[in-house]
């Protein structure tokens, strides 16, 4: 176990996380089985008011979450020299078997925080509640990932173990020890670059078919989870290149560090508002036939894909711009 | 866009004129919290600090410290290794290093006492550092004296005071020539405490020290990753455990916070009542709240942080100190490089600020919710 006061505080925020959650979730399970828009009973308007407190909980937990993304990076980042071979937060992350999961988890937690948001978002204009129930459900999925994501992080920060010197015998010398991978390697540099290059083109294609034809929804939802995972397979074999202005360096980590004028949390932030908006107006297809959402979504999809687009094609403009004004070759 | 801003500003202007209404309670409140993110800020500041301290006094440790063992306790290590050690490819330099301790019973404190080589045949000549010559009350051309092995006594002449940016690694320090050392300790000529080895080429430290270790049995070579390594986990530890007490005040916070935003007065009642039979709604009351707890955290974040700072940059954290540095009995005295990071705000951010946050999530619901003509009857 590493004491230290920032992984004190992750523990904390997942636990109050995870605790909102599932008192959130508790009130959902209730409006998924008791809810009757019909009724005027006590019960009914108890659950009605309810909405408001679990919505309420669920921003704050988006907020928390998508911070202690960061923060968990950043803690990995600095507890890296207390591991043979760790060179930054790439190494510290593979220490044990959790810290990969760990992290995978608390990023999807984050994005799907978000996608429930705006569900949330356009739930509430429609004035009978249209999506409550398909909502609830979902947070019931959310709250038992949020649990998962808690454990995970407990077994990474319990499993992980500080070389240190003791006292027989400088640590070293202890049993052999397998090697912690401190560089992520990736695709081939100039492959990644065409894959990043073609995949951004065709989701540029189906965001702009969507926004202007209003055709092609489900593609596009598709398209913008892709596009997201392309980016971040580009961010480590050939964008981190750029920005570190070394042929060999991949990690994904380090862009968050002063050095590189912390450009990865904007790079990041990018990302992950656009898959948010995306997937977001994408998986809104499913509701357009709501009579009371009528209305109201086809003019939703159209600015959640923009947004999406516009945050996409800034992570590939701000790349761009890297590439050329560098004198960093590949 | 710009109906969104106006909204907002004006939701907390009011949110800000009602906190100052109720400007007694506020108070208490805001006191409280600064005082907890002050003393959890000052903590991680503090510890922070530590580490750089500890990492820059290192940069110039040698790359292989090499220590004998004798029945698994540290023992004296032949002079005799060092060709050995310095025959083996990639090593540029081995250096003898002869220190040890010497406890005065007078000023009831422990010194480090070292070799230096720079003073060489100068016997009678002493370099002492500050916290010795506080301790002492001498300075440079001031005589004082030792208890050698023999019990006689020992007599050394101050050449010199060390500088005050050396404080917090030689404040006990004392440099004698080796003749002196060997004198004072009976220590044998032809051995040292350990073994400095300098390494060319940092990648092949590792394998140096497994050289060093296969040739001389019962050796224990120590790397100055390792060493920076365990100063890092052992000041992290001891944070760590503060936080973990600390706990206790921040749960016992939370519950102040949750009980003030929970017992509502009949005013403040009242106020929701009216606000919603003018029209506003459950939606707008909660953004209210929002926006009151917002300007809460965030006077109390800032106030706390400056309090932090000049706790621990300005008075070098007395209230930790003792805990957090370890224990002796001659402290340096040193004032820390103020150095903040959003790594550690952020942290401080999850310690204090969410807490607070989910604490008055429920009781602002619960006043979003009352009914109008119920809050006015009341």
């Amino acid at each position: 176990m590493i004491q230290h006061p920032a992984v004190m505080s992750l523990l904390l925020s997942s636990f109050m996380i995870t605790a909102m959650s599932l008192y959130a979730s508790y009130y959902g399970l209730k409006i998924i089985l008791k809810w009757d828009m019909g009724s005027g009973s006590e019960l009914q308007l108890g659950l009605e008011r309810r909405t408001y407190l679990i919505s309420t909980i669920l921003g704050y937990t988006l907020f928390f979450q998508i911070l202690s993304f960061f923060l968990l990076i950043y803690t990995a980042d600095s507890i890296h020299n207390l591991f043979t071979g760790a060179m930054c937060a790439a190494g510290s992350l593979g220490a044990n078997v959790y810290g990969y999961p760990l992290l995978t988890l608390k990023l999807s937690n984050a994005v799907f925080c978000g996608v429930w948001l705006t569900f949330n978002h356009i739930d509430n204009k429609g004035y009978d509640y249209p999506l409550i129930k398909w909502k609830y459900r979902l947070l019931l999925l959310l709250a038992v990932l949020l649990t998962a994501e808690t454990v995970l992080q407990f077994s990474y920060f319990a499993n992980l173990k500080a070389d240190l010197i003791t006292s027989c015998c400088g640590s070293l010398f202890s049993p052999e020890k397998r090697g912690i991978a401190g560089e992520l390697a990736g695709l081939p540099a100039q492959t990644a670059m065409i894959l990043y290059a073609a995949f951004f083109g065709a989701y540029l294609v189906c965001g702009l078919l969507a926004v202007i034809k209003g055709r092609g929804w489900y593609l596009f939802a598709t398209g913008t989870a892709g596009q997201f995972l392309i980016s971040i397979a580009a961010l480590i074999s050939f964008i981190s290149l750029y920005f570190y202005e070394l042929p060999t360096h991949h990690c994904p980590f380090c862009i968050l560090q002063k050095e590189y004028g912390y450009i990865g949390y904007l790079l990041y932030g990018l990302l992950i508002g656009g898959v948010i908006s995306g997937v977001a107006a994408g998986a809104a297809e499913k509701f357009k036939s709501i009579g009371t959402l009528a209305g109201i979504i086809p003019q939703f999809q159209r600015r959640a894909a923009g947004t999406s687009v516009i945050l996409n094609s800034l992570f590939a403009m701000i790349v761009l711009i890297r590439i050329f004004t560098t004198t960093f070759r590949l | 866009m710009s109906h969104f801003i106006n909204r907002q500003r004006n939701v907390l202007d009011f949110a800000i004129s009602s906190l100052l209404r109720r400007r007694l309670k506020n108070i208490s409140l805001l006191l409280l919290y600064t005082l907890i993110v002050a003393l959890v800020a000052s903590l991680i500041f503090f510890v922070q600090s530590l580490k750089r301290e500890a990492a820059l006094l290192l940069k110039d440790a040698p790359d292989i410290v090499v220590q004998q063992l004798m029945a698994g306790r540290h023992d004296l290590i032949k002079t005799s290794n060092m060709e050995r050690i310095a025959a083996i490819r990639g090593v540029t330099e081995v250096a003898p290093r002869q220190w040890g301790y010497y406890f005065d019973p007078v000023f009831g404190a422990n010194y480090t006492v070292m070799v230096d080589t720079a003073l060489g045949y100068d016997s009678g000549n002493a370099i002492i550092g500050q916290g010795v010559a506080r301790n002492q009350r001498i300075a440079a051309g001031d005589i004082f004296t030792l208890r050698n092995a023999q019990n006689t006594p020992l007599l050394l002449n101050v050449k010199e005071v060390l500088p005050y940016e050396s404080e917090l690694l030689a404040s006990d320090m004392i440099l004698m020539a080796p003749r002196d050392f060997t004198l004072l300790f009976g220590f044998p000529e032809d051995a040292a405490t350990d073994l400095a080895v300098t390494v060319a080429n940092p990648r092949e430290t590792i394998t140096i020290a497994g050289k060093i270790a296969e040739m001389i049995p019962n050796s224990r070579p120590i790397l100055k990753s390792e060493i920076l390594r365990t100063y890092d986990s052992i000041f992290d530890w001891r944070g760590g455990l503060m936080v973990t007490i600390l706990l206790i005040s921040i749960l016992s916070f939370v519950i102040f916070a949750w009980d003030k935003a929970a017992g509502l007065s009949a005013e403040e009642k009242r106020e929701t009542g009216i606000l919603k039979s003018i029209g506003w709604e459950t939606s707008d009351i909660l953004l209210l709240k929002f926006w009151e707890g917002s300007a809460v955290s965030l006077s109390a974040f800032l106030l706390g942080v400056a309090a932090a700072y000049i706790h621990v940059f300005f008075f070098s954290a007395p209230l930790f100190a003792p805990v957090l540095k370890g224990w002796s009995v001659l402290y340096p005295a040193f004032r820390l490089k103020p150095h903040i990071d959003l790594y550690q705000l952020s942290t401080l951010f999850f310690l204090t600020v969410m807490p607070y946050t989910a604490a008055t999530i429920l009781p602002s619901w619960l006043t979003a919710t009352t009914d109008a003509d119920s809050a006015m009857r009341s």
